[in-house]
């Protein structure tokens, strides 16, 4: 993903001389060659991100389109307060940018798990919130974040696969993109939708998989752009669905769960079932281990989301049981 | 301002007094700002990073034209447009909103950076309160602008010696306060914050050095212009009420005040 916004921002840069990108002194090896092509369009600020994001609030009142790189919560929290008065309150053209949403730095540690920036950004008036799914997904959300004016954020995924896009499908931005999935039939009644936001969207399609292998008909959307959310999206396919589910590699309080969730209600769709699919605060563990072991831990891995979702919707017995894979404990020393 | 805070019961009019001797001469003399051409790319940008001391600012942007002086009456007010801390939505004239301490200066930074990379011609000036150095984004900000040489950034700071609850010394002594700047690569001149012909002759000879930014460390006394006001901490929050309106108005000579 990462690779895809810096390819969209490159090219995109050679023809706009007014994109300026400024790094928290983070992406080695990564914006070299941005640097070395537009040396007057790159500007490191060093390990100082309060510093960054006011400087990018004054590029960008000066005219400039200025879009912040940093990694984990550095770019998010350890300004947020900028961000919100400095960037948003002003509607000024920047674009933050998180490289390492969810568990992307694991085995980092604690320090490096952006896990809550979905929640607490989304509050932000005035910013919009971009979380794509895939690689696909990621160039089409950058090249349209090149056109629109304002304060943004995107988070990216160290994981995500290469493409979700399925043949000449067309990108709809700040659409709910319902995924198309082998084997996936257009029924009008779904028994399950799941609405995921970023990289874990891959755990959702295993999922979806696995339940249409046990003959449910079940379909995954991909929540892209949490603001501005599209609610008619998300109310016409939850009013064919039995139950829904929200994934979201964050804590479910405030994030893409709540967001689904307050949408439903308003909307007035009542599902059968509805679950919040996250990082449960109370299972935060100083669990060390890459993305995928950490999403193990919390229960996130398609293979184990389809049984929960199959035991949540009083089916397990109706059919084949499904090997469930129970979180990893830390060993002790 | 006295009019103003006392009619709203707001805090900080001691702040105010002791920068108005600053807004006065850089609106007066130094900053290339005009109501009439406001938007102009060219204008000198001045940010108020000590947002609390914001009636200083709308009352001069009232007296220079940028908006009537009625307007003023209702500060502080529900419905009103003039927060306590300086907003810009709905005001003219005002470049920037602040009140959280800490921001000004590194958008101001940005704001000079920019100027430098479009070599554009205009200034970038940014007044702080001393208490406000406390904050390390503030840091961040200086050691940015040394590094990258922004002889069109200019910081004021207001050195009034006093913060929120006690003086600067007793709370985190910015002493010694210009080898700091120093250090970080800015050219540092002090002066008397309340002589004007002083800070004019200082402001007129920006940037003070080639390839450095510009601070002025100005020693002002908190609530400059009443006696009973000055570099008492509790003006820092009361508003002058009854027989202390009256006493601070005769001291100010404040004829014509709004009702």
């Amino acid at each position: 993903m990462r690779d895809a916004f810096v390819r969209e921002l490159f090219k995109a840069a050679k023809s706009n001389s007014n994109i300026h990108l400024i790094t928290g002194d983070l992406g080695f090896g990564v914006l070299t060659k941005f640097e070395a092509s537009y040396p007057e369009q790159y500007t490191n600020a060093g390990v100082a991100e309060q510093n960054m994001t006011g400087l990018a609030a004054g590029l960008a009142m000066n005219g400039f389109k200025v879009f912040t790189y940093s990694i984990g919560n550095f770019s998010t929290l350890r300004c947020l307060e900028q961000i919100r008065n400095d960037v948003c309150y002003h509607g000024l053209d920047v674009t933050i940018i998180s490289i390492g949403g969810g568990f992307s730095y694991g085995s980092l540690g604690y320090s490096h798990h952006a896990t809550e920036d979905l929640s607490i950004l989304r509050s932000l008036p005035g910013l919009s919130v971009y979380v794509p799914g895939c690689v696909w997904e990621t160039a089409e959300i950058t090249a349209h974040l090149l056109d629109k004016p304002g304060p943004k954020y995107l988070r990216l995924d160290k994981s995500g696969v290469q493409s979700t896009r399925v043949l000449d499908e067309r990108f709809g931005f700040e659409r709910l993109r319902l995924v198309p999935e082998a084997g996936a039939k257009s029924s009008s009644s779904l028994d399950v939708l799941i609405v995921a936001a970023g990289g874990i969207l891959e755990e959702a399609l295993t999922a979806s998989s696995i339940l249409r292998n046990k003959g449910l008909a079940c379909r995954v959307m991909s929540a892209h752009s949490l603001k501005p959310f599209d609610t008619d999206g998300l109310l016409s396919s939850a009013r064919r669905a039995s139950a829904i589910f929200s994934l979201e590699e964050n804590v479910i309080e405030g994030g893409l769960g709540s967001l689904v969730a307050e949408q439903l209600l308003e909307g007035g769709v009542w599902p059968k079932k509805f679950g919040r699919l996250g990082i449960r605060a109370t299972s935060l563990t100083s669990l060390v281990g890459d993305q995928k072991y950490l999403r193990e831990s919390h229960g996130l891995l398609g293979s184990q989301i389809a049984p929960k979702i199959l035991g949540d919707l009083d089916l397990v017995g109706k059919h084949e049981k499904l090997p469930y894979v129970s979180p990893s404990h830390q060993a002790g020393i | 301002m006295l009019n103003m805070t006392s009619r709203a019961g707001s805090s900080h009019i001691a702040s105010a007094f002791s920068m108005t001797d600053l807004i006065a001469v850089l609106y007066g003399n130094i900053l290339k700002i005009d109501c009439k051409t406001f938007e102009s790319p060219d204008r000198d940008r001045f940010i108020l990073s000590k947002g609390h001391a914001g009636v200083t600012l709308y009352a001069t942007l009232a007296e220079l034209g940028f908006f009537n002086l009625e307007v003023l009456n209702t500060y502080y007010q529900n419905g009103s447009v003039l927060s306590g801390h300086v907003s810009h939505k709905n005001v003219p004239g005002v470049e920037f909103s602040t009140g959280s301490l800490g921001h000004g200066l590194s958008v101001a930074t940005g704001l000079a950076y920019s100027a430098t990379l479009r070599r554009q011609s205009f200034r970038s000036f940014c007044l702080m309160s001393d208490g406000e150095c406390d904050e390390g984004s503030n840091w961040e900000a200086i050691l940015f602008a040394g590094h990258h040489k922004l002889q069109n950034l200019v910081t004021l700071v207001d050195y009034n010696k006093i913060q929120s609850l006690k003086s600067v010394d007793q709370t985190l002594r910015l002493e010694p306060f210009r080898a700091k700047w120093e250090s970080f690569g800015w050219s540092v001149r002090e002066i008397d914050g309340h002589d004007h012909s002083m800070i004019r002759s200082t402001l007129e000879s920006l940037p003070f050095e080639v390839n450095k930014p510009s601070c002025v460390i100005a020693h002002t006394v908190k609530g400059k212009g009443v006696s009973f006001m000055e570099n008492q901490v509790v003006w820092h929050y009361r508003s002058a009420r009854g027989s202390e309106y009256e006493d601070a108005r005769r001291e100010l000579m404040c004829e014509g005040a709004v009702n």
